[in-house]
């Protein structure tokens, strides 16, 4: 819903999210989590924390993976928003989804947007990882149910997939 | 002619949940749709422990957006209150509860005023316009404060000891007089808490037309929710409803009533509209339950020879301002006392516990409840026994062994501890790990002035709690596990489950088990589970969804597979047991020949019954249920191992490897069960090394984000080696034993005997968890204090 105003500042954002123009007014003080979730209905972008520590929220921002419980919807105007429906859909992240699940490197699931989010973005600067590099990748994404191993493993084995793709 | 599938049990399958959850399609409580649905914000106690003189909602009334500010005073008349008495054990005192407080706040966190607003944000904007005139009274932050004699924070209950009991077996004092050495130790376990990553959800939707309430809810036990629900708000229970839908990790933190969830429904009945409470990581810290605030005294007695002679436990256990409801707050004291040793033979055996009340919310049944406690006591004590002999930990921990294949040890604190496998596991522990090389490796780096440390913890496990122990309790928990196997007219199969998936992969497990049952493929399975308008059962508690939930499967299975026997043999003229169903396929069942589809039998039964024999009813739906009437728990048994290297200089711990062998009882899905495994390690490391709950000696909350209280990240922790027994459970079909608790009960104490093993050439030991640098380095200093000589890395 895009909620009652009750005298709140607002602002008219338009930007680009998952590929497609959205313009919308929005409270000045909305966070771009609960925009994407609440006015947007793309819930697989969770809320862990709201202070930028869990990583649940990751998104992909202008290119670059960021908290979105961190960021104003109303400083997102002509910016460009991926989420992982988006990245689903276009098929970006197939390798990464099918090794979690072969793998089952996700429990609850609650922090696996977040996870997916941020190895796409390891596996784009480094296509072939160490289990440490991908460690240290992920250490600003926590997983209560895993422990971290299986994560690890799903994403080496993505890199050597996406390896002998390309 | 066909051959018979491979049978789906025993198969790492991947869990068909799963795909929705990777893709961003899951339904969590927070991501269902509402129409007109209010958002609840609670007015919390910012005072440990306060009289409420007078409270002044009007301001937060009169702001644009709010449609309801309702008091403690307001909720109740729309309630019963409850306490949590657990009447198994007698003299249990428990002070009564109610949704929000509204008299007197006893901890920092309970809520006080709700507040239903259009949007979250304006309930949150009149949650500041709301004035409490406080009374502020002394607050209990700790155990010891609160039994010496001051304060009594439930002037009903006379003191604030909720209970006080003990166990005994065999003449203790005879043990400790006449044992070569007698190791004792005081023991401090840091309150921490499950910090589940989607926190405490609620969707609550009262309708008046019809008196009745639907709610969504981020929960272990819908059947309970839906009891508790219906009983303390007085609602018909055939019109109460409670759907558990993909949970962000539960962890027995979603496991029981919690106040701001009542009231969110009492919100929803007073307002007649959706109403949606969702807590923030700042309110999860202060309201979710607690855990582990343990006090323990342990005494280790032993022969020369390092038999154990006698043990004795005394532990404090804070358990908060008041005992959970419904299932009470002495579950991990009790366990203490039953599990303390319990891997060895110890013929004389005494356990004191305490339930101490003070200002801080109450504690539950958090992972592997009171064994982590009852491990690293016993295991800490035997090392240091060991050490204090001369003797190899390893060669005392055999010497006091429960041997395996004793089918019923009486153990010393009097349960029956059937078909322990320890020797075996330990043997599984050490395979392939060069002990030799480790202690060399290990004097090698203390000439380099590194401390390296090796830690075993051996530990037996309570799960699949049988129906005794919450019988007695009088509270609404039931530990039957019911299934409904549904025949669809394509021959396809859902299935409706009482127990419930937090992510363990419970629905799979029960999907492999099912299939199996009736003779179709997994893919052919289809299982929902988390709807009290479903089969009734437990949900998700003590690890029993391999055993009870399976086994109810497993029944429901066969049961519809006779049916479909019985129907084919009508359709075909054959005797029903000369048949099979395997694959989806009706075989002869001794030549393998094909003889008719499942799917044929099925739509025949749904739709053409005129061509079955006169008289014929088919039965497409059938209901069995499991329960361990007779016996309290399904007991099993693990040992960890951990290698850590600390830094004297810092005080910081490094875990460098970590080893898990582990009796399941037979394998259901080994990588879901390895994962279920390596998760509760970790939750046991972070218990180990980081997670604690600050408050002063007044109760006042230290640590309120995510940014002061640690948890174990990716780069802090190694990859974990899991390796199993699989011993059958008698019990059941299929004898598989729990396994979701026994990562998270021997991790810790692994840890700490350790890191006391790094230590120990320093003269210094550590009996506190967690294990933080500050520990460390106090430990190190106390030992160098205490020495006359300068200590050394020699050892």
């Amino acid at each position: 819903m895009s909620g009652p105003s009750f005298d709140e500042p607002e602002v008219t954002i338009e930007l680009t999210v998952n590929g497609a123009t959205v313009t919308r007014r929005v409270s000045t003080r909305r966070h771009l989590s609960d925009f994407l979730r609440d006015d947007l209905g793309l819930t697989g972008t969770h809320i862990g924390c709201e202070h930028g520590v869990c990583g649940a929220c990751t998104v992909r921002y202008d290119g670059e993976i960021a908290r979105s419980c961190l960021i104003l919807a109303a400083q997102t105007d002509g910016s460009t928003v991926e989420t992982v429906e988006g990245l689903s859909d276009s098929g970006e992240i197939e390798a990464l989804q099918q090794a979690f699940l072969a793998r089952n490197a996700l429990q609850c699931g609650f922090c696996t947007p977040g996870m997916l989010v941020t190895a796409a973005d390891l596996l784009r600067s480094v296509p072939k990882p160490s289990r440490d590099e991908v460690r240290d990748a992920i250490s600003a994404n926590y997983c209560r149910c895993t422990g971290y191993h299986a994560i690890v493993d799903a994403i080496m084995a993505a890199s050597e997939k996406l390896a002998v793709k390309s | 002619m066909t051959t018979a599938p491979a049978p789906a049990v025993g198969q790492s399958l991947a869990r068909p949940r799963a795909k929705r959850l990777v893709t961003g399609r899951g339904r969590y409580t927070g991501d269902i749709a509402a129409k007109r649905a209010l958002q609840v914000a609670f007015f919390r106690s910012p005072h440990p422990h306060a009289r409420i003189k007078s409270i002044d909602v009007s301001a937060a009334r009169a702001l644009k957006g709010v449609v309801l500010v309702a008091t403690g005073a307001d909720v109740a008349k729309h309630c019963k209150g409850f306490a949590g008495i657990h009447r198994l054990f007698k003299g249990m005192k428990a002070a009564e509860q109610w949704p929000l407080a509204f008299d007197r706040a006893c901890w920092q966190g309970e809520p006080v005023v709700a507040v239903a607003a259009e949007t979250r944000a304006i309930a949150e904007d009149a949650l500041d316009l709301i004035e409490v005139d406080w009374e502020p009274l002394e607050g209990l932050g700790t155990p010891e404060k609160a039994i010496a004699g001051g304060t009594v924070l439930h002037e009903s209950l006379g003191d604030n000891i909720g209970y006080d009991g003990t166990t005994a077996s065999g003449d203790v004092e005879a043990a400790l007089a006449g044992a070569a050495v007698v190791i004792e130790d005081t023991f401090r376990f840091g309150r921490h808490t499950g910090v589940c990553l989607e926190p405490r959800s609620i969707l609550a939707a009262y309708d008046p037309s019809d008196d009745s309430l639907v709610v969504h809810e981020s929960h272990q036990c819908p059947a309970q929710q839906q009891a508790i629900f219906a009983d303390l708000m007085g609602l018909p229970e055939h019109r109460v409803r409670v759907v558990c839908p993909d949970v962000g990790g539960a962890f027995g933190i979603k496991q029981q009533l919690y106040g701001d969830e009542l009231a969110t429904c009492i919100v929803s009945k007073m307002t007649g509209r959706p109403a949606i409470f969702i807590a923030d990581r700042v309110e999860s810290f202060a309201s979710d339950i607690h855990a582990r605030e343990h006090v323990v005294k342990g005494q280790m007695a032993f022969a020369p020879d390092g038999r154990i002679l006698g043990l004795t436990v005394d532990d404090l256990f804070a358990v908060g301002a008041y005992s959970n409801y419904p299932r009470s707050s002495i579950g991990e004291a009790s366990h203490v006392a039953a599990l303390t040793g319990g891997p060895y033979r110890i013929p004389a055996y005494r356990a004191r516990v305490r339930m101490i009340y003070q200002n801080k919310p109450p504690v539950g049944h958090y992972r592997a409840v009171g064994h982590p406690i009852a491990c690293a006591v016993a295991e800490q004590l035997l090392d240091r026994g060991a050490r204090a002999l001369g003797l190899d930990p390893i060669a005392v921990r055999r010497i006091n062994q429960v041997p395996d294949g004793t089918a019923s040890h009486k153990s010393h604190s009097g349960f029956m501890l059937n078909g322990l496998t320890v020797e075996a596991c330990l043997g599984k522990l050490l395979a392939g790990f060069d002990m030799a090389a480790f202690r060399r490796e290990q004097q090698d780096a203390r000439k380099r002035g590194l401390l390296l440390g090796l830690g075993i913890a051996n530990f037996v496990e309570f799960t699949g709690t049988g129906a005794p122990y919450y019988g007695e309790s009088g509270a609404p928990v039931t530990a039957q596990e019911s299934c409904l196997a549904r025949l669809e007219p394509s021959g396809h199969v859902r299935c409706l489950t009482g127990t419930t998936d937090q992510g363990q992969g419970t629905d799979t497990a029960v999907g492999q088990a099912i299939a199996d049952a009736i003779g179709v493929s997994f893919d052919d399975v289809e299982v929902i589970s988390g709807d009290s308008a479903g089969p009734v059962g437990g949900g998700a508690w003590a690890s029993r969804g391999a055993s009870s939930g399976i086994e109810a499967a497993v029944r429901a299975g066969r049961a519809l597979r006779d049916e479909i026997l019985r129907l084919a043999g009508l359709i075909l003229q054959r005797k029903p047991e000369q048949m099979m169903l395997a694959g989806g396929l009706l075989c002869d069942a001794a030549s393998g020949a094909e003889l008719i589809t499942l799917r044929e039998v099925a739509t025949i039964a749904h739709y053409r019954q005129h061509l079955l024999p006169p008289g014929t009813q088919p039965e497409l739906s059938m209901t069995r249920s499991f329960v361990p009437q007779s016996q309290s728990f399904i007991t099993t048994n693990g040992v960890q191992l951990s290698v850590v290297s600390v830094d004297p200089g810092l005080g910081d711990v490094r875990l460098l490897r970590h080893r898990v062998a582990h009796d399941s009882g037979t394998v259901i899905n080994p990588m879901l069960l390895d994962e279920q495994i390596r998760g509760g390690v970790v939750q046991g490391l972070g218990a180990a090394l980081f997670e604690e709950i600050h408050y002063s000696e007044d109760a006042v909350l230290g640590t309120g984000s995510l940014m002061d209280y640690l948890l174990p990240l990716a780069t802090e922790i190694p990859d974990i080696e899991v390796a199993h027994l699989a011993t059958p459970d008698p019990g059941t079909s299929i004898g598989a034993k729990g396994a979701g608790e026994a990562g998270t009960a021997g991790a810790a104490a692994a840890v700490l005997n350790a890191v006391n093993d790094a230590l120990a050439p320093m003269g210094a030991h550590i009996s506190t968890l967690p294990i933080t640098p500050e520990r460390v380095l106090a430990a190190i200093a106390a030992a160098s204090s205490s020495h006359d000589t300068k200590p050394g890395l020699q050892g």
